[in-house]
């Protein structure tokens, strides 16, 4: 029998809160073989995140207490004293984290932060280091590595940054690398290479991966074994192929559900409710359901958007001369229904959150005309502006950030009733009660603050706000994107109950593919500020025409390792810059039919 | 499904929680316990001055000058025989008085000009903001000094001069993190609730930077408390028979050598309640910040 590479029993991680001791991580034990990945699963708060710190001896001794036993290569890893730690970490156990914008020190070049490294652990003089550096940077695709090595991470892009994080953690070539979410934080088609990467690197290193995340979609394209954590203990620990086929926990069961598969709705024209799971039994309490027809189909859209152009000047120099623009938004143009959803999809830059953020005006556009339910928004006063935005709200991606920290939710909610004059301070009491209930929170809360409440919970707040004024019109701006997965579920499927009951129309923006499919009615593809795509859902996922709708399609990781996607070459393609100089002007394009409602841009043949 | 979406935690009355809250955050750094306590003993003090004074404060005794502490005296008497422990209760109501005032004038005031400069942003913000750095850059003592000098020394004047010497620093203080708060979504939210920007920044700006104004409210009483002591030091204080803390040091100066007790008292006494609003201020910030709160 082979000894596994990394053993953990009977782990138990507490923390001090208020003089009490509370597990976080409570009696897990898995295996980790050589060369091995294993996916650790799980959302937030489930101890995925402490497991791994746990290993990594990174609990703070003063308020937490790690018990069990953790072998790592025949040694328990627990009881070694201090410094033997130390030369272990970033040494035969590495680790890289979410965030590489803030794991990465800012004042110390790319090459001083590996060169520290290769000295400490390995004892190389400064120039074998910086040498060494340059391979290991052209190891994990850095394009002209060489020069890389006396940047400052601010340079860098988040892909290039996670790859220069990625260095770092192999500069010793470990055995085992600890990855936690490592990419959460990047765009599908960054995501798409760095998973790559790591995949491509294990096999050439023959390290282990112990791969931390949420994303079941992710766990399918690089796990080899899944652990499901659920409140701190393990539920479920087999082999990927075992738990996506047949899942046996209750609550994996749950999560599966709740995951979209991009590809999935095939034959459905209409947006799919998601099912609701018991997550300790796993049965089904309320199947998924399609949604009827909400569609109200009149002469003119509720929101007709034409031309719409925001760009932000950069100044410079002395006297604020106009050095070039960012094209933000270039000549978007759309229409959208009653009781319509229309997704804005693209990478994080493309423009899809200004153009949100311009419809309702929140930035002025440069030039372009939005006319909801056929008034010209761009032309109302001020004080009309405040009225026409009773019908058309936002909800924002963060639901911490789009509360205010210091106002009860209740009053959060009642506010713009009483600014609008829709009733006194007992109707708008009333009518908070009724949102909070449509919400599915308790009327009793309106009493607490923001802080008080779960990101989900926050997230319904945010929505009932929004409900308050009873808009025709709400742009969600990657308003599940933060959620946990079977919190994002349950926000979508109310989003739909809300469509349904009150006819909204949504901007759903969001960059994440497989929510789109599943709650819109037609896609909007953007690059670079223009829409390259734009149809309805099925037509546009089932027969992409831009080459970038096809590229984004493909970079999405699908939540089936039977699937899995076989990818020959590791493209290191960064999004370019939406900057450009003063005299530049766009090449000229146009969007050409090639269905029913489906256009795509192409460049204008020129006679 | 029905992960966490009715965790509820029995509600109580908001107002008791809100108590409940702050005396614990307050618990938290108990060292601010210790600065409350100050403060408010030293109001109490001056407020009661006249009941607990032991002496006139203005009363001559040429028989008794220059006494040492504990000689029929507690804390002893100065040149003109008066005794100095009720010169302290009497001078810290002056001290108290000028120091409030002057803070409360420039809290509002700075508040005022910092929020709307930081909310409108672009050359209004520059120009009010460069005329503030000018006058932040006079030390607030000359300023004061010349202001009072051009107005005369009467205890009005002098609360305006601090008050307008101290009306950049809350200035400063409050454009900073409005300028950050204007950026959050919620205030983008409150837009499209179809908000004024006037309830924007009093409604949703102010209580947010308010923890900032306070903390820094609280430590400038003890500097405008300090200002005030300076100028009577230099004799530009309210008028000689009325006891001062400042005015106190300042006679007392001339015998230091010999009579270090008219000096002591008095600087101990500024120490006492500088450092007291100092770390109450510290307290404040605690206590009265949710984030703060939620992340304990």
């Amino acid at each position: 029998m082979i000894e596994p590479l990394l053993s953990v029993r009977n782990l138990r991680t507490s923390f001090r809160v208020d003089g009490e001791w509370r597990s976080a991580v409570d009696n897990v034990s898995f295996d980790v073989m050589a060369g091995e990945t294993l996916a650790v699963v799980g959302e937030s708060g489930s101890g995925k995140s402490v497991t791994a710190l746990s290993i990594m001896r990174l609990i703070s001794s003063i308020n937490g207490r790690v018990e069990g036993e953790v072998q790592f290569d025949g040694r328990d890893i627990l009881a070694l004293p201090e410094q033997e730690m130390r030369a272990l970490r970033g040494n035969a156990v590495s680790m890289i984290f979410q965030e590489p914008m803030t794991s990465l020190n800012p004042v110390l070049t790319v090459g001083q932060q590996i060169g520290e490294v290769l000295q400490y652990h390995r004892g190389l003089s400064a120039s074998e280091a910086e040498a060494e550096a340059v391979r290991i940077l052209e190891r994990v695709r850095i394009p002209a590595a060489r020069n890389r090595l006396t940047e400052y991470p601010h340079r860098l892009s988040g892909g290039m940054r996670q790859r220069v994080m990625i260095a770092i953690a192999l500069a010793c070539r470990p055995k085992i690398l600890i990855a936690d979410e490592p990419t959460t934080a990047l765009d599908v088609t960054i995501q798409a290479q760095i998973l790559d990467l790591i995949k491509h690197l294990q096999e050439e290193e023959g390290m282990a991966v112990l791969f931390i995340t949420h994303d079941m979609a992710v766990v399918a394209e690089i796990a080899d074994r899944v652990c499901v954590m659920w409140k701190g203990k393990k539920v479920e620990d087999e082999p990927a192929t075992t738990i996506f086929a047949g899942p046996k926990h209750g609550y994996t069961k749950a999560l599966l559900s709740a995951v979209p598969r991009l590809g999935a709705m095939k034959g459905h024209s209409r947006p799919l409710r998601f099912p609701v799971v018991d997550p300790s039994t796993g049965a089904e309490l309320v199947p998924s359901r399609l949604m009827p027809d909400t569609i109200v189909a009149t002469e003119q859209p509720l929101l007709r958007v034409e031309g719409l152009t925001t760009r932000f000047p950069i100044r410079g120099g002395l006297f604020g001369r106009l050095r070039g623009s960012v094209h933000a938004v270039e000549n978007v143009s759309f229409d959208l229904l009653k009781g319509e959803t229309l997704a804005l999809v693209g990478e994080s830059g493309c423009g899809k959150s200004t153009t949100g953020r311009s419809i309702l005006r929140l930035v002025e556009p440069t030039s372009g005309n939005v006319h909801f339910s056929g008034r010209d928004v761009g032309k109302l006063a001020k004080g009309e502006l405040q009225t026409m935005r009773r019908q058309m709200q936002m909800i924002f991606q963060d639901p911490f950030a789009s509360l205010n920290p210091r106002k009860t939710i209740g009053s959060a909610i009642a506010e713009p009733i009483i600014v609008h004059g829709m009733g006194g301070r007992s109707e708008a009491e009333e009518r908070t009660t009724a949102l909070l209930k449509r919400v599915g929170l308790q009327p009793e809360m309106a009493q607490r603050y923001p802080h008080e409440f779960s990101g989900g919970q926050r997230q319904r707040i945010a929505i009932a706000r929004a409900l308050a004024l009873s808009p025709q019109l709400v742009v969600a701006d990657e308003a599940v994107s933060a959620l946990d997965v079977s919190v994002k579920a349950q926000v979508l499927n109310l989003m739909l109950d809300l469509q349904e009951e009150l006819g909204l129309s949504y901007v759903f923006i969001s960059h994440d593919m497989a929510v789109v499919e599943r709650v819109s009615h037609r896609i909007a593809v953007m690059y670079l500020g223009e829409i390259v795509e734009i149809g309805p859902r099925e037509e546009v996922l089932n027969n992409p025409s831009h080459p970038y709708t096809r590229k984004l399609l493909s970079a999405v990781p699908v939540p089936d390792p039977m699937r899995r996607k076989q990818r020959a070459s590791l493209s290191v393609e960064e999004l370019p810059s939406p900057i450009r100089a003063v005299s530049w002007s766009a090449p000229e394009t146009m969007l050409s039919k090639i269905g029913r409602d489906h256009f795509v841009r192409i460049p204008v043949e020129k006679s | 499904m029905s992960l966490s979406v009715h965790d509820s935690v029995p509600a109580s009355s908001t107002r008791w929680r809100w108590l409940k809250a702050t005396v614990s955050a307050f618990n938290a750094n108990k060292t601010s316990w210790l600065g409350l306590v100050i403060f408010v003993v030293v109001c109490l003090l001056a407020f009661l001055a006249p009941w607990i004074a032991p002496h006139d404060p203005v009363e001559q005794n040429v028989m008794s000058k220059l006494k040492g502490p504990f000689d029929n005296y507690y804390l002893g008497t100065d040149y003109y025989g008066r005794d100095i422990l009720s010169r302290l209760l009497y001078g810290a109501r002056i001290s108290l008085v000028i120091g409030i005032a002057s803070t409360v004038i420039a809290l509002v005031l700075g508040s005022l000009i910092g929020v709307v400069a930081g909310w409108r942003g672009g050359r209004f913000d520059i120009i009010i903001m460069q005329t503030m750095d000018m006058l932040l850059a006079f030390p607030s003592l000359i300023l004061g000094l010349i202001l009072v000098a051009m107005l005369g020394p009467s205890a009005l004047n002098i609360i305006i001069a601090i008050a307008l010497t101290s009306i950049p620093s809350f200035a400063r203080i409050a454009r900073a993190p409005t300028i950050a708060v204007k950026e959050r979504d919620f205030i983008d939210a409150g837009r499209s609730l179809g908000f004024s920007d006037l309830r924007l920044m009093a409604g949703h700006v102010l209580p947010n930077i308010f923890p900032e104004i306070l903390v820094m409210g609280s430590l400038w009483l003890g500097n405008a408390i300090r200002t005030e002591a300076s100028l009577a030091f230099i004799g530009l204080g309210v008028k000689p028979p009325t006891p001062t803390w400042g005015g106190m040091i300042r006679d007392g100066f001339e015998n230091i050598l010999d009579s270090y007790w008219l000096v002591l008292s008095p600087s101990i006494a500024i120490l006492i309640i500088v450092f007291g609003l100092n770390i109450l201020g510290d307290g404040l910030r605690d206590a009265i910040d949710p984030k703060l709160k939620g992340e304990r």
